[in-house]
């Protein structure tokens, strides 16, 4: 059975792996470590010690891996082109492939789709996995992963990233679980280890107040999901690829769902796009403000976001919310107003290309990821400046 | 209907903190609760045998500590609970966590019947991830309905469910046949209190533990060798500070020196 060893040797008895346990499962005895029964091999101390005393010994596979090659992107559309987060990670894609020496590789399912090819070869795909067929006209899970599961068995890609949107991570969790392989969720960054070629993912997990690192050394493909707006949009190009045509018998699968009835939201400014956002936390102090900081935003042609405090308050609606529990934005300007920045508010906002603050709070946090900031009271600024705003903008 | 509820217990991650000097958690007073979205599962689950008859069933992986959130379960007004629960199971990554679960799904089908609905939370708190529930539904050979924000119509005669989905842009009204497997997003109810003539009956109900050796399953398909993903190391959130200019005093005055340069901004950005 699996456990963690203690080297007890090495180890100087200095009590950081005791705190860094979840489980309370280690304690000091005599100036050494030891673990109780409690522990569930959950890593967490292994990759704290100062002097690798700990570590969890697992069997070596000799499984070969060096049939697989390329990273692959799953195309989400909607059926009239592919969603960013698809260019995202084609941008993500080429890069591990160059350090991986491998192509990139999109899958395209739909009916009727391959029109999309060029934009997939001109963000950086080398070659396009193309299937085509009525069945496939909405995203069902059934019949989406039947024909994944397929494509890796006949072309075995190293890596497989997906975006971690409601149909990506749906997708991914299936086919992962077909294939028997591991999948990271959710991941801010993806790395090739340089001695071992393994992908290193980095993901926020515990709510977002930790991040870890995930790998999956002995079975392939790598799977990631990846959420929108973690990684830029490349630019486009020129460049052309190859369409590998696949085609899979239908007739063998038993689909049981049917999409009855697409209900879509009411349209505004979507958070998810906008170029600019002006959002409200705790620190408005009344639902009312949100009219205030609107006509900001309006000014300003933005979209309204908002903390979960304002969220949770009943001030504004699920919608709205930035963050590690709500949406990650990637606007031109964030501006914040009366939200101090916890960690989770900023899991979803600090890759703004500009951030602007304003707090009354001086030592609030989110005045350390900003590019600018105003030290006050919002009931003042935000009326002021969108009055200052509008001057300009008229003339 | 025989409803299967999926529930994991979950440090209460909103007082989980790291310390970044040391890079480790801080778990001083963390309370060990039912993960928030586990309660939805359960709250449904319970309505839908309120609804159509049968029995709600809920199940937990974990060390022995978790037969808590059973109890909790229990006392909401499920009628029966498993415990699985082995050191062979420490460290399972999503994959045997799933695998493990489903196993056990089998062998609740073997003493009880035939399972109809399986529903877990969208996802659990600590880790993250929300692949447990698909992974379970593939493994079960059940459709997956993720993100399910309402259950309008089951049919357990003519065996089929419709629910609808919370997606990005909107909600996507699906059938399927049954059995199936749902993850519930928060939208779905309002979970019950357990009242005290509840919580007093729950001690009667059966708890059953469920190990290793119940499962039918190989050593290498569970725990940390059942498991693909290993987690190499954990550290704090770092945030790249950046010095901005951070006006201070009149208001007037910064209000003014903020526009200019926001102006300036906006240039390239259609207003
Ligand atoms: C698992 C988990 C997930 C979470 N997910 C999210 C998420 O997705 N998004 C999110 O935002 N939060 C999330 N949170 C909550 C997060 O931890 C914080 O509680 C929340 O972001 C705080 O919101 P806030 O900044 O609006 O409020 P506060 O932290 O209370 O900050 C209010 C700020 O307003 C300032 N202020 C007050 N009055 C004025 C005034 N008159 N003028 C100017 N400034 C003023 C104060 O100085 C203060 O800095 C999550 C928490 C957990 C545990
Ligand atoms: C920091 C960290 C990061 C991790 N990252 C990954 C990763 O990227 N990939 C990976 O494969 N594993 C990962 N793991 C392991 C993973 O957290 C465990 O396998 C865990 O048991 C299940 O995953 P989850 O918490 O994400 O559950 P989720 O999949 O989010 O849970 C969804 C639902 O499944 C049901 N459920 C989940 N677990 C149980 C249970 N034990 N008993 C009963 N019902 C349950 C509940 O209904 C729950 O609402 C990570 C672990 C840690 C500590
Ligand atoms: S592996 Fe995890 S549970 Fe075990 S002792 Fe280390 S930190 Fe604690
Ligand atoms: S962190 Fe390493 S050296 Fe320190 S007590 Fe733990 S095992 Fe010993």
């Amino acid at each position: 059975m699996s456990y963690l060893k203690i080297d007890k040797d090495l180890c100087v008895g200095c009590g950081v792996c005791v705190d860094a346990c979840p489980q309370s499962a280690l304690y000091m005895k005599d100036d050494k470590v030891e673990v109780n029964d409690k522990c569930n091999l959950c890593g967490a101390c292994v990759g704290v010690c100062p002097v690798n005393a700990l570590s969890i010994p697992r069997e070596e596979k000799k499984s070969d891996l060096s049939d697989y090659k390329g990273v692959w992107v799953i195309t989400e559309h909607d059926g009239k082109k592919p969603v960013n987060v698809t260019f995202e990670l084609i941008g993500e894609a080429v890069k591990l492939a160059s350090k991986r020496n491998t192509y990139v590789g999109a899958v395209l399912l739909g009916n009727n789709v391959s029109f999309m090819a060029d934009d997939l070869f001109a963000y950086g795909a080398d070659k396009v996995f193309l299937c085509e067929s009525p069945v496939l006209e909405h995203y069902r899970t059934e019949p989406y992963s039947e024909v994944v599961v397929e494509m890796v068995k006949q072309f075995k890609p190293e890596i497989i990233l997906s975006g971690a949107t409601t149909q990506g991570r749906d997708l991914a969790g299936c086919v992962a679980t077909k294939l028997e392989t591991g999948l990271t969720a959710d991941c801010t960054g993806l790395e090739i280890c340089p001695e071992t070629g393994n992908l290193l993912q980095t993901r926020p997990a515990f709510g977002g107040n930790i991040m870890a690192t995930i790998l999956c050394p002995n079975t392939r493909p790598q799977m990631s999901t990846v959420r929108p707006k973690v990684f830029p949009v490349p630019p486009k190009t020129d460049k052309k690829g190859e369409i590998v045509n696949f085609s899979f018998d239908f007739s063998k699968i038993n689909i049981r769902t049917e999409v009855i009835e697409y209900l879509p939201f009411e349209e505004k400014i979507s958070l998810a796009d906008a170029e600019i956002i002006v959002s409200g936390g705790r620190g408005l102090g009344k639902p009312e403000n949100f009219e205030m900081l609107k006509e900001l935003a309006d000014t300003l042609g933005a979209a309204l976001g908002a903390s979960r405090a304002a969220v949770d308050a009943g001030w504004i609606s699920y919608e709205h919310q930035v963050g590690q529990t709500g949406k990650t934005v990637r606007p031109k300007i964030y501006i914040a107003c009366g939200i101090s920045g916890s960690v989770q508010h900023m899991a979803g906002m600090k890759h703004s290309d500009i951030i602007i603050a304003i707090n009354k709070d001086p030592e609030a946090p989110i005045f350390k990821i900003s590019n600018y900031g105003i030290v006050g009271d919002l009931n003042v600024i935000v009326p002021l400046l969108a009055k200052e705003l509008k001057k300009h903008l008229a003339s | 209907m025989r409803v299967v509820v999926c529930i994991k217990q979950v440090p209460d991650t909103t007082e989980v903190k790291i310390n970044p000097e040391t890079n480790t958690l801080m778990r001083e007073g963390v309370a060990s609760i039912v993960n928030p979205f586990d309660e939805f599962a359960i709250e449904e689950g319970i309505r839908i045998k309120e609804k159509h008859g049968g029995e709600t069933i809920a199940l937990t992986m974990g060390p022995p500590q978790a037969e808590d959130v059973l109890k909790t379960a229990l006392a909401m007004g499920c009628d029966k609970a498993y415990l699985i629960s082995d050191r062979a199971f420490a460290g399972s990554d999503t994959l045997a966590t799933a695998l493990t679960i489903s196993a056990a799904i089998r062998k609740i089908e073997e003493n009880d019947g035939p399972v109809d609905l399986v529903i877990c939370g969208k996802q659990a708190i600590d880790g993250d991830t929300g692949q447990v529930g698909p992974g379970i539904a593939v493994r079960l050979n059940m459709p997956p309905l993720t993100y399910v924000s309402k259950v309008r119509e089951i049919n357990p005669e003519q065996k089929y469910i419709i629910v609808e989905r919370l997606m990005e842009r909107g909600k996507e009204v699906v059938k399927s046949t049954l059995p199936a497997l749902l993850t519930v997003v928060k939208d779905i109810n309002t979970p019950r209190y357990p009242s005290l003539f509840e919580i007093k009956k729950a001690a009667k109900k059966p708890m059953i533990k469920l190990t290793f050796n119940d499962l039918g399953l190989r050593e290498d398909q569970t725990g940390l060798k059942g498991s693909p993903t290993w987690v190499n190391k954990i550290f704090s959130p770092e945030l790249k500070s950046v010095s901005g200019e951070i006006f201070q005093g009149e208001p007037e005055e910064c209000v003014k020196k903020l526009a200019e340069r926001l102006l300036e901004l906006t240039k390239g950005v259609s207003l």
